[in-house]
């Protein structure tokens, strides 16, 4: 399939995901509870007209309303929150916080998973191996918000036992670098430990694979140290299937750290998702559905091209 | 679509016309060979996983009616008690027993764990069994939904929706609805491979109804990858479930959940850990009994999979 009609397809898939989704909200979510609880309560003609301000009214016509985000949406305007904020710009401002954590996340999270399969590919069947093998399967049955609670707990301890206060619980810190990096710590090993859990099982898996090939003992055979055959020959290749796995997990985290962000109070994309979801946010819900579907098909398309890069013997 | 009725058009009237056209080989009788060693059930990772998903089937079945408390009852004489006689997992800040809550919620995400999963594969068997077997337009349709699906983030649409509706059977068919997509693939690879078989070409040419050969011929003999995919299904369903019903899109009060105990607990897990690490402990329990039969499964079909596709 050309790498056009694949995009058109993508873009696609991006609108009717995003249209579902703001449908779905729309016929679900009730914006109107919001004002429910005011006391005095607001009459229904100005609950109304603030409603239909934001294009939020369930008295007006679904389709209408339908067609007045969808139009926007064609122009870039993603419409606005239901106390009148453009969603455009939030969600660029949420982008960044959750960019900064995924990356981490990700990247502490391939390094040591990475690390650790190589490690016990090459250690096959020895007693690293099986202690790795161990913990890996652990951590995969320990799930996001477990995890997530027992590091905030583990850090209060430290932080009561050492006498600091070095790793923050919340919030994403204004205090310069430092101050954010205290804070990024246990979100991004929240999000590292099940992704190194995931990667070293595949690195393992592609190692094997690789440390059995011909080439491997060719090279071996002609006598190259150990170190530089599992380096050079067997490590890059094993990479491959690795990397690519990896770029896709990038797209899928975006909205993938919806709990990580909760728990630690983020202001990020996934945190916005549950508040959007609370305050009956009908046009941020379909704005973070169309942000996580290009994410996601965007990561499909680099994992490809990646693929390709990485491996052009293997281009079809 | 028309390719396979041509196919089945076109042979079978070649067939009908030089029906003695086809000879079997010689074949000499070979030396009796000695049958393979039925291979075992389970291995000992995978019979310790049973013996586990056993045990806490029956605590979560049998526990609360032994218990002498009920997940309504309040202890107005122990707020945030730490384990006793008579409380053995603790009490809750209101006053509730918390070894038949974290009971019920175990009771609780194991049906729903086991009902999604089963339910999933399900969808995902006829899914990808059809869309591989008819290929053309409904294998198109069918691949455009599931790749939808599996672009609309889960967690939202089922937060959204069952932030509508209290009943946990939404719920069920709500994570139902979003967690059949990638064995609906693997299904549908492996059907494109077995159309070609021997045992459903003669089905199709004795004249069998298509859907009745997907029914009948092609998703029982994927019955081993389906039953893997199941296993594995049942601790993703857990776990989704979890995580939904710790935000409170889940499962709602008076119900409880793991998630929703453990989202109770954490609060209060600093000075009172019995809030937080029975429901968390038995959770991580549950998953790595699943997991554990889901490997063990996996190990035992995968190589027979891969060899076929």
């Amino acid at each position: 399939m050309g790498i056009m009609v694949r995009l058109v397809n993508y873009t696609a898939l991006i609108v009717v995901a995003s249209s579902l989704a703001w449908l779905l909200a729309a016929v679900t979510l009730d914006p109107r509870a919001n004002y429910a609880g005011r006391t005095p309560a607001p009459p229904v003609a100005v609950v109304d007209a603030a409603l239909s301000e934001v294009n939020l009214n369930d008295h007006d016509p679904l389709l209408d309303r339908y067609l007045t985000w969808i139009s926007g949406v064609a122009r870039g305007d993603f419409g606005r929150t239901w106390d009148g904020l453009s969603v455009g710009a939030d969600l660029a401002d949420r982008a960044g916080v959750t960019l900064r954590l995924v990356t981490a996340g990700l990247l502490v999270g391939a390094l040591l998973g990475l690390t650790v399969g190589t490690l016990a590919a090459v250690h096959h069947r020895r007693w690293f191996d099986r202690l790795s093998g161990g913990v890996v399967f652990l951590l995969l049955a320990v799930p996001a918000v477990v995890l997530a609670n027992v590091l905030i707990i583990g850090a209060i301890r430290f932080n009561d036992a050492t006498g600091t206060r070095f790793l923050m619980v919340s919030g994403e810190g204004d205090g310069g670098p430092l101050d954010r990096l205290r804070h990024l710590v246990l979100p991004a090993l929240t999000l590292a430990l099940p992704l190194a859990a995931v990667f070293s099982r595949y690195q393992r898996n592609a190692m094997l694979d690789v440390l059995d090939a011909d080439y491997v003992r060719t090279a071996r055979a002609k006598g190259l140290p150990r170190r530089t055959v599992v380096v050079r020959h067997a490590l890059r290749t094993a990479l491959i299937p690795t990397t690519t796995y990896l770029t896709f997990t990038f797209g899928a985290l975006l909205v993938g750290s919806t709990v990580t962000e909760t728990v630690f109070g983020r202001p990020g994309l996934g945190q916005r998702l549950i508040t959007a979801i609370q305050t009956s946010d009908v046009n941020t819900v379909a704005g973070i559905t169309a942000v996580a579907a290009a994410a996601l098909l965007l990561s499909a398309v680099a994992a490809d091209v990646l693929q390709r890069v990485l491996n052009p013997g293997r281009a079809r | 679509m028309s390719a396979s009725l041509w196919g089945r058009f076109t042979t079978r009237a070649t067939t009908g016309l030089r029906p003695s056209a086809s000879r079997f080989p010689d074949l000499s009788t070979p030396v009796e060979a000695r049958p393979e060693a039925r291979p075992r059930m389970f291995s000992a990772t995978g019979i310790a996983g049973l013996a586990l998903l056993s045990f806490l089937a029956a605590l979560a079945v049998l526990g609360p009616i032994l218990v002498p408390w009920t997940a309504a009852d309040r202890d107005f004489e122990a707020f945030l008690q730490p384990p006793s006689a008579n409380h053995p997992f603790g009490t809750t800040a209101s006053g509730g027993d918390l070894l038949v809550l974290t009971l019920l919620g175990l009771r609780k995400s194991l049906l729903i764990g086991f009902v999604v999963a089963v339910a999933a594969t399900t969808v995902a068997a006829l899914v990808g069994a059809f869309a591989g077997y008819f290929l053309g337009w409904v294998d198109r349709t069918l691949m455009w939904v599931t790749d939808l699906l599996l672009v609309l983030p889960a967690f939202l649409v089922v937060a959204v929706v069952s932030s509508g509706h209290d009943d946990w059977i939404a719920l069920v068919v709500l994570l139902t609805a979003f967690m059949w997509m990638v064995t609906a693939k693997a299904v549908r690879g492996v059907t494109i491979v077995m159309r070609d078989r021997e045992y459903v070409k003669a089905a199709r040419f004795m004249g069998v109804p298509s859907h009745r050969i997907v029914l009948r011929h092609v998703v029982p003999n994927l019955a081993s990858l389906l039953v893997a995919d199941a296993t594995v299904n049942v601790s993703a369903a857990i776990l989704a479930e979890t995580s939904l019903s710790y935000f409170g899109f889940g499962v709602a009060p008076p119900d409880v959940s793991l998630g929703s105990l453990i989202a109770d607990g954490a609060p209060t897990a600093l000075y009172a850990p019995w809030t937080f690490w029975w429901a968390a402990g038995l959770l991580i329990a549950l998953i790595v009994a699943v997991n554990l039969v889901g490997d063990d499964l996996r190990d035992r079909f995968d190589p027979a999979l891969r060899a076929c596709a």
